[in-house]
């Protein structure tokens, strides 16, 4: 398929792929990085993660529209304020929810993956009520849609720079949380064992409703992201939640670097094959490479080594 | 949770007979032709649900891809079915006449080779069971050896159940694609469509059920029954004692997912098509609900879970159709944080208690069975 | 109670005279026509198969999916047949009968379409449905209008390869709206390259089967890719860039729900301006509910075919277009689709009216050859293959999210729902 076209022309477009896969790459990392906190340190299934994540996009929506009306000098920059409102927006309402629901049900990991199901169903269905059933457009500046052309056919996509540089910084901010600081280190005792950390004075309760608003607040800032690249509609939320699954199961589940590295092998297999076949085939061959792996080494790439 | 299991068996019997009145006598006294053929698609469900009982409620194992054999299960019934409906004469019009309208669409030309075994009949009702089993016997094998269980096995099947949409979906020329296989009109020249027909399938689909519920209480009470509960409980213990803990849970894997074939397979012939949404991650989940309301320990509480459910869905959906997945998404909330054993378990601490103190004052046994019904069917 | 009506003439004709008497004196000094009460036929005479029709009421069902997924296109549609009963009844109903709906929720799953079609024809006994809006939701109810023997108003436009005696489809089959664009791009832009994208299902792939054989054997251009998306699709990055190798003339996009928003988005940001048309970005998917969710900034420069834009200029549709957003606010939109949910009602009105019967057969009978010339689209007609005739129109989008009509074609296009030598 490549012999009508020059060497150059060749070497932009694989860079240009190069670069689409980081994006999915950095996509993955976003979506998954929350759901791996909540799942990898507290055994929690969170179904309503996709809600959680357009609960950010609404929130962005909103905001967007706010400042526009109010304060259109602060467009520019509207977008980095959502993201932060998105951030809280999200948090409280996972910590609400931890309150409410998840606290009872740490011992019945499976039940809380029915409970979050239904949760996300009345999430959806307050989507639809206050929002309307039709997709909502939301408006962003206009220097983040561009693109910089570098050559003729190189042309770096805006959003997609932005994407990465939010999933850097947000997955360098959760490292640092996790490995540096005084709260990670009580996430992780409590992680490794519950009722020691307990006995030495942690409060064990207080750690896991941080944890849980950690891990949604991260899908909320996810959400106001993908306004970027994707759609934000009630349901919306359902199209990322079989990948985010998949990329955090195949990581190993309580690793964080293999979220990372899952993110990173799944988003570069699927994008390469997409370039060569059909999108639809390429998204069944990724899928069924995924879980044939899977079956081979299900406990996924990267295991932590916990006593139970 | 253990009461239940050692509660006499003649509790579980006669729960067994109202199920059946209920199902055979009650239902199809009260209801229309039009609503006996919903309560029997609604029946079909509920093999799913007693599979997840047998999965979940025992063994410990969720799955949540367990559209994935309902609809296997209604696709091979559904091959079947559009060969049957795809004479030459009926597709004359085609470019390519005696192949399923859809393929012709797509531009084949003849049939797959795997669609030519579906014009037997008895190889399908085979298939109906086998393909779903095989398939879970795949998944099984994988997983259950090397000890991956709890939430990743359920996530697993969700990813499987997503894989198998897609695949269905994008392979249009020869599954039906998003459409699914619709417009089935005869089995082996019945008509399948007219009243009499469905109320037919109803019995036929009402007494598999209770065969399968059955069987199903037999594994339960078997030794086999005892040691899926016994390794849902302490898997380890069970592999020190000496038993092959992976064979187990394989087997009732394989079962449940047979038994959800035979559930899509009826469906197929209800209600006249099959499409991928069945297949899908959605109504997989929808009906771990469905047991979860009728108690995820019991077989029987399953069938009165699925229909409650789907009553409940219908009614909603006709009188406030914006508000039932509020409802939806509550009852699931509910279930989980309130009634963990569903309906049965209500049934275990309310009303059993209460019958219990009926007969000791009247002293009899024999009688009273009339009564039993009315908590659970609420 | 109609049934006992049966041959009871006289009792009838009495009731109808004082109705005349009654409606006389209510209206009074109204000089609004109100013919159609004046000339209320008897219910035993347009009613002859047990529909739910009474002296002054005719139930009709409304079958759409106002939960889940394609609650976001449907929506529409809804609205446009709840507005177009609304004003029928303020004209004074359907032969002298106000319309009463019964609406029901498909929640985007075919299995419950079947179900709630059924019990709109067997339990409620409406005398017509507006309804469906995906293929698949149509396949499913299909065969129970047909046993049933009810009638079917279907808007959306759709892949064709159906004709049947129980639907009346008011949306375009595909040759309809893709072989007038594909002749404008290549008539008008010299187009020759064409890559085809699509959301992978039935729609979708039929119709670049049938723009591809038109592509390569009619116009002389060449297909210089294909390439289809499972549905709800986020990621367009390396299509994109496959794109940008092969530099087409005009990318032909068939792309459906959530994945627009997410396709036209990455466009852009892949730095493809449609604006200046290299490539050219021609759709058949997109209409202004779509656009809402993906933003007018996103698709400027896009055109789109099909029959029907909210701006298009005539007496019929300006009227329209301030009814609707009257009674749904001033920021409604309105697509193609909904447009033809629109013409449902008043297409059965007038079949209705032309059989003076509500009866499905009768109906039917009557159909084939109604016009419309009060269609916000302008004048449409029912073929004798249950399609309408109906001209073609390219739109050309701008900022605004509104289409700017560049092209329409000059003679009502002739529905070919199996269309020879593109199979």
């Amino acid at each position: 398929m490549f012999a009508d076209y020059s060497w150059s022309e060749l070497g932009s477009i694989f860079a240009m792929q190069g670069f689409a896969g980081l994006v999915l790459f950095s996509v993955f990392v976003l979506m998954a990085l929350g759901l791996a906190i909540i799942f990898g340190q507290m055994g929690v299934i969170n179904m309503a993660h996709g809600e959680f994540m357009i609960l950010g996009a609404y929130v962005t929506y909103l905001t967007t529209n706010v400042v526009e009306a109010v304060v259109p000098g602060l467009m520019p920059v509207s977008f980095f304020v959502a993201m932060v409102l998105a951030f809280f927006a999200a948090g409280a309402l996972g910590m609400l929810v931890e309150m409410g629901m998840i606290r009872f049900l740490y011992k019945r990991p499976l039940d809380t993956l029915l409970a979050t199901w239904g949760l996300s169903l009345i999430l959806q269905q307050t989507y639809r009520t206050i929002f309307g059933a039709r997709e909502v457009g939301v408006t962003l500046p206009d220097w983040m849609m561009g693109s910089l052309p570098l050559t003729d056919i190189i042309e770096i996509p805006i959003n997609g720079l932005i994407v990465m540089a939010i999933t850097l910084a947000i997955t360098l901010a959760v490292a640092f949380i996790m490995f540096r600081s005084r709260f990670g280190a009580q996430v992780r005792a409590v992680v490794q064992n519950r009722a020691m950390a307990g006995a030495v004075g942690i409060d064990t309760e207080r750690v896991d409703r941080l944890t849980f608003g950690l891990g949604c607040g991260i899908a909320g800032i996810a959400g106001s992201a993908f306004t970027m690249i994707g759609s934000t509609g009630p349901s919306s939320g359902q199209l990322y939640i079989v990948d985010t699954f998949l990329v955090v199961v195949f990581g190993g589940a309580t690793s964080l670097i293999g979220t990372v590295a899952s993110a990173f092998t799944i988003s570069q297999a699927q994008s390469t094959m997409e370039f060569f076949l059909s999108g639809s085939m390429a998204k069944v061959l990724t899928l069924l490479t995924v879980v044939g792996i899977l079956m081979l080494r299900p406990q996924g790439l990267f295991v932590l080594k916990v006593r139970r | 949770m253990t009461a239940f299991l050692n509660s006499p068996k003649k509790t579980e019997l006669i729960g067994f007979v109202l199920l059946a009145a209920v199902i055979l006598l009650v239902l199809p006294g009260i209801t229309d032709a039009f609503r006996l053929n919903m309560v029997g698609k609604y029946l079909t469900y509920a093999f799913v649900a007693v599979g997840l009982v047998l999965c979940w409620g025992s063994a410990g194992i969720l799955s949540l891809g367990q559209g994935i054999f309902f609809g296997l299960g209604g696709y091979c019934m559904a091959m079947f079915l559009k060969l049957e409906a795809s004479t030459p004469e009926a597709t004359s019009i085609q470019s390519t006449p005696g192949i399923p309208d859809f393929m012709d669409w797509n531009q084949i030309t003849a049939l797959p080779a795997f669609w030519e075994p579906f014009h037997s009949f008895a190889f399908t009702i085979l298939a109906v069971v086998a393909v779903p089993a095989i398939l879970a016997f795949v998944i099984g094998f994988a997983m259950f050896t090397r000890r991956v269980g709890g939430v990743y096995f359920a996530i697993i099947t969700q990813a499987i159940a997503a894989i198998l949409t897609i695949l269905i979906i994008g392979q249009q020329g020869y599954t039906g694609g998003v459409n699914g296989i619709t417009d089935l009109r005869t089995l082996n020249g019945w008509d399948i469509r007219t009243d009499s027909a469905k109320t037919i399938l109803y019995f036929v689909n009402a007494a598999l059920l209770l065969g399968v519920i059955g069987l199903s209480m037999a594994v339960r009470s078997s030794k086999l029954g005892r040691i899926l509960v016994a390794l849902r409980d302490k898997e380890d213990r069970v592999r020190f004692s000496g038993y092959d803990v992976a064979a187990f849970k394989i087997f009732v894997f394989c079962f449940a997912a047979a038994i959800s074939g035979i559930g899509g397979a009826m469906f197929t012939l209800q209600v006249g098509f099959m499409s991928p949404t069945f297949v899908g991650i959605v109504p997989s989940i929808e009906m771990v609900i469905f047991c979860a309301v009728g108690g995820r320990h019991s077989l029987i509480g399953a069938v009165y879970g699925t229909l409650l459910v789907n009553f409940g869905k219908t009614t909603f959906s006709e009188s406030f159709p914006e508000l039932w997945l509020f409802a939806m998404g509550g009852l699931f909330i509910a279930v989980v944080m309130a009634f963990p054993n569903g309906l049965a378990g209500l049934y275990k601490s309310h009303a059993e208690p209460l019958l219990e103190r009926f007969f000791a004052k009247a002293g009899e046994r024999r009688v009273g069975s009339a009564e039993a019904p009315a908590p659970i069917a609420e | 109670m109609q049934t006992d009506k049966k041959g009871a003439a006289p009792r009838s004709m009495l009731r109808r005279k004082l109705m005349i008497g009654a409606a006389a004196l209510a209206l009074g000094l109204a000089a609004a026509p109100k013919l159609g009460l004046a000339q209320t036929p008897p219910t035993s005479e347009v009613n002859t198969t047990d529909l739910a029709v009474t002296d002054d009421t005719v139930k009709v069902g409304i079958l759409h999916s106002v939960t889940g997924t394609m609650a976001i296109s449907e929506t529409g549609s809804v609205e446009a047949e709840k507005l177009a009963i609304d004003q029928i009844n303020e004209m004074g109903g359907v032969l002298g009968r106000k319309i009463e709906f019964i609406q029901e929720d498909g929640a985007s799953d075919w299995p419950t379409f079947a179900e709630k079609a059924k019990k709109l024809l067997v339990e409620d006994k409406v005398a017509a449905v507006f309804g469906c809006w995906t293929s698949a939701s149509r396949k499913a109810v299909l065969p129970v209008f047909e046993q049933y023997n009810g009638m079917l108003y279907y808007p959306t436009f759709y892949e064709g390869l159906e004709q049947s005696p129980n639907v009346i489809y008011t949306g375009q089959e595909a040759t309809q709206q893709i072989i007038a664009g594909l002749d404008w791009v290549s008539k008008e832009k010299g187009a020759k390259s064409f890559y085809l994208l699509g959301s992978d299902y039935i729609w979708p792939r039929t119709s670049n089967k049938i723009a591809r054989k038109h592509i390569e054997d009619h116009l002389g251009s060449k297909v210089v890719g294909e390439d289809y998306f499972p549905l709800g699709a986020t990621g367009f990055n390396s299509v994109i860039n496959k794109i940008k190798l092969k530099k087409p003339d005009v990318i032909y996009a068939i792309i459906v729900g959530g994945s627009n928003v997410a396709f036209y988005k990455q466009l852009k940001a892949a730095g493809i301006d449609m604006t200046k048309e290299k490539p050219l970005l021609l759709t058949i998917s997109v209409t202004e509910d779509e656009i809402r969710g993906i933003g007018g900034e996103n698709i400027v420069g896009a055109y789109a075919a099909m029959k029907y834009f909210e701006s298009l200029k005539n007496e019929n549709n300006e009227k329209f277009v301030a009814a609707f957003k009257a009674k749904y606010g001033e920021d409604s939109v309105i697509g193609d689709v909904t447009q033809a949910a629109y013409e449902g009602p008043w297409l059965w009105k007038a079949a209705v009216e032309k059989a003076g019967s509500f009866d499905i057969d009768k109906v039917r009978e009557a159909s084939p050859g109604i016009e419309l010339t009060t269609a916000p689209e302008g004048y449409v007609k029912i073929h004798e293959n249950h399609h309408l005739w109906s001209k073609t129109r390219i739109g050309h989008a701008q900022t605004d999210g509104q289409y700017e009509v560049v092209y329409e074609t000059k003679d009502l296009v002739e529905p070919n729902p199996f269309p020879e030598g593109y199979q």
